[in-house]
């Protein structure tokens, strides 16, 4: 079993049950069989328990996503301008579907409601830095800046 | 490069939309052209489509700088306080808007107590601890302040229950889990002056004696959580927390994406380490809520008005506004028009003064506007004339909700906008009621049959009655207006509907399978752009499109240098 030492730091009461999934995501990128497991002996709950909380929430994944994270905004703003064609686009250009990490473990796309950044809409975020007023020119460049690195 | 000696202040705005408009790259190209400079990182100034935005505070006041770039050219002519890159304020906004609740925004280090309190901040806080608490109850009774998140409820009666409460603890939450796409009121305040929502809730736990304070706030903004988090530790180094002969701790915890979470019992449930389902009201939280003990939960631009009601008094805050709804108010612009951004208004500004006004949306273009996200409604151009308050809003179908206003143009097919809608709230109903389980999922698989072709008439009167009972039989906030993008677009858009349903076709020319893509040759240089880009190999040598392979992705469209490529109504154009 991995180490799940981190989990120390964050207080036992359930009320942190959610906190600790971040943590455990935050370290492996996902919640994997054996998060969930360290998770409930932490807490003190059943493992099913676990996964009834886990999964209610869009945040947390139960697979391990690529090494590049790319969330393409759906809010109201961004799908006025267009985040249906940008998914599309970005779809085709990998070969992955949202929700999905590309054979090489290189890519993973998932779409999310809201980035914040309406008023630069269509925007979508990889690993975290946001880039907006997509079109198809610089979507394309960006993620082929991305395979290169 | 010269440098003006008249430059006492650089400000550069890295609030999250200036950093995704290349904010950072400016302030480090200023920082390494001028290292001898004070150049300091603020929020958001609200101008968003001007980003990335620089302030140069000079002896003879303050230069706004605009659409600035990391160049070479852009830093010394900024710098040299050249006019290239000059920024005014368009006229319209200058003249309406009223800026009290972001009057620091984007003008002070977030970050930076200091500058708050340099700025008056924490003087309010100091007031109310000067008076009783039940005076701070008052002032918030009479200044008329209804809840920001979009309930609109009377935040000092509420405070006032809380008050009341006998309990060893009483809570207080600030919701501040921004979900309804489209809005970002809440984040640019969190980014911008973290410290001005703070002493909100420090006076909040005055006047109602609540012991212990949560923010609940989207993982989705990490800029507002680390802002937030510096704020609360120079909260605690300076003891500004000691209340009530009390050290009251406040925890941030962060929402792990579910919209339903913005319901105040689903939000209990949420900080209890729970699934965030809603549960029946009474007993209301005042009187049972985080693990039983009375709570309290209004949003951050709530919280945001408290220090300036306490501050100026009730009765100069009530100055500003409608009968039933008092101060300003935040709105997200965003959409078709041509200044996005973050506004602040007096509430009962009318609607085309916002977005034709302030937004520059163009009137020719604009075909309505949606408020409240997916738990409002569109209000068509021809109604632009309402005032916005809460109460104006309702009566036309629509809500103020938390302040997301999205301009929607002619291109914009309406059916199309409630299929996302429907999309949206069908798969975050938590599903605990039937109606809102089913009833949303069977409205959104009716929408997505009309916008595929295959709708009949029926299906409208189907999402009319449907609709009503989602709104009837559902027990939290979401289940309860899910179908108001529905009911609204039925309301006033209902020949689109039948365009789509009766003739088969989208009069917005948004629908794939309702449209056909087609190349004028009177136009087209033959450059084969098209050709080589299409992703399915639709298009044939002689520039003529298959409609039966194109998928509609829209590359031709974009790429064509002479814009010969069009969508058309299926079966209409004179392709060939």
């Amino acid at each position: 079993m991995g180490n799940y030492d981190y989990l120390n730091e964050i207080g036992k009461e359930p009320g942190n049950l959610i906190k600790g999934l971040q943590a455990i995501q935050g370290h492996a990128g996902y919640v994997s069989d054996e998060g969930i497991a360290a998770a409930a002996d932490y807490f003190g709950i059943a493992e099913v328990e676990v996964e009834g909380v886990l999964t209610f929430y869009a945040q947390f994944k139960r697979v391990k996503p690529g090494r590049n994270k790319i969330s393409i905004c759906d809010g109201t703003a961004c799908h006025i301008k267009g985040s249906t064609q940008i998914l599309d686009w970005v779809s085709t250009e990998l070969g992955v579907k949202p929700g999905e990490t590309d054979a090489d473990g290189n890519f993973s796309l998932e779409t999310v409601a809201c980035l914040g950044c309406c008023s630069l809409a269509p925007v979508m975020s990889i690993n975290g830095k946001i880039y907006g007023k997509l079109d198809r020119k610089n979507t394309v460049k960006i993620l082929k800046e991305y395979r290169q690195s | 490069m010269t440098i003006s000696d008249k430059i006492r202040k650089v400000r550069v705005g890295t609030a999250s939309c200036g950093l995704a408009a290349g904010g950072a790259a400016v302030l480090d190209a200023l920082r390494a052209q001028a290292p001898q400079l004070d150049i300091d990182e603020v929020g958001c100034i609200g101008h968003c489509y001007a980003e990335p935005t620089v302030e140069v505070i000079t002896d003879a006041g303050s230069i706004l700088y605009a659409g600035v770039d990391a160049s070479d050219k852009a830093i010394s002519s900024i710098l040299g306080l050249g006019d290239a890159y000059r920024f005014h304020i368009p006229e319209a906004r200058a003249q309406k808007e009223l800026l009290k609740v972001l009057k620091l925004a984007g003008r002070i280090n977030p970050v930076s107590l200091e500058e708050y309190m340099a700025n008056g901040g924490y003087g309010a806080l100091k007031k109310a601890l000067d008076n009783t608490p039940e005076w701070v109850i008052d002032e918030m009774k009479k200044s008329g302040l209804r809840g920001r998140g979009g309930g609109g409820f009377p935040t000092g009666m509420k405070w006032s229950f809380l008050a009341a409460k006998q309990a060893e603890q009483k809570i207080m939450i600030c919701n501040a889990d921004e979900g309804d796409p489209g809005a970002f009121m809440d984040r640019s305040l969190m980014e911008s002056v973290p410290h001005q929502m703070l002493e909100g809730m420090l006076i909040g736990a005055y006047g109602t004696g609540a012991t212990r304070l949560f923010i609940y706030c989207r993982a989705e903004y990490p800029l507002a959580i680390k802002h937030l988090k510096i704020a609360i530790e120079q909260i605690y180094a300076n003891g500004l927390n000691k209340i009530n002969g009390r050290e009251l701790e406040i925890t941030i915890k962060e929402g792990a994406g579910a919209f339903v979470c913005g319901e105040e019992t689903s939000m209990i449930a949420s900080l209890e380490g729970r699934r965030g389902t809603p549960r029946f009201r009474p007993p209301f939280p005042t009187d049972r809520g985080w693990n039983g003990w009375p709570t309290s939960i209004n949003n951050v631009e709530t919280f945001g008005n408290v220090p300036l009601i306490i501050a100026e008094g009730a009765d100069a805050y009530a100055s500003v506004g409608t009968a039933g709804s008092k101060g300003t108010k935040l709105f997200a612009l965003a959409g078709d028009l041509e200044f996005p951004g973050l506004v602040e208004v007096p509430m009962g500004t009318t609607l085309s003064e916002i977005v034709f006004g302030i937004g520059g949306a163009d009137p020719e273009k604009v075909k309505a506007v949606q408020t409240g996200g997916p738990s409002g409604g569109c209000i068509p151009k021809e109604l632009f004339d309402t005032p916005v308050d809460y109460d104006s809003l309702k009566s036309l179908g629509a809500i103020m909700g938390s302040g997301g206003m999205i301009v929607i143009s002619n291109e914009r097919c309406m059916v199309e906008t409630a299929r996302f809608f429907l999309d949206f709230t069908h798969r975050e109903s938590c599903g605990k009621c039937t109606f809102c389980r089913v009833g949303t999922t069977r409205m959104y698989e009716t929408l997505e049959r009309i916008v595929a072709g295959n709708g009949v008439a029926a299906d409208l009167e189907f999402l009319e009655t449907m609709g009503k009972k989602v709104g009837k039989g559902s027990l939290c906030g979401l289940g309860q207006t899910a179908p108001n993008p529905v009911l609204a677009t039925l309301r006033y858009f209902r020949h689109e509907y039948e365009k789509h349903v009766i003739d088969g076709q989208c009069p917005a020319l948004q629908c794939n399978n309702l449209v056909d893509v087609y190349i004028s040759k009177d136009k087209c240089i033959k450059c084969r752009l098209c050709i080589k880009n299409c992703p399915v190999n639709a298009i044939s040598d002689d520039f003529v499109v298959d409609n039966s392979k194109c998928t509609r992705c829209n590359t031709c469209i974009e790429i064509c240098p002479k814009k010969t490529i069009a969508r058309a109504k299926k079966g209409e154009c004179n392709c060939g």
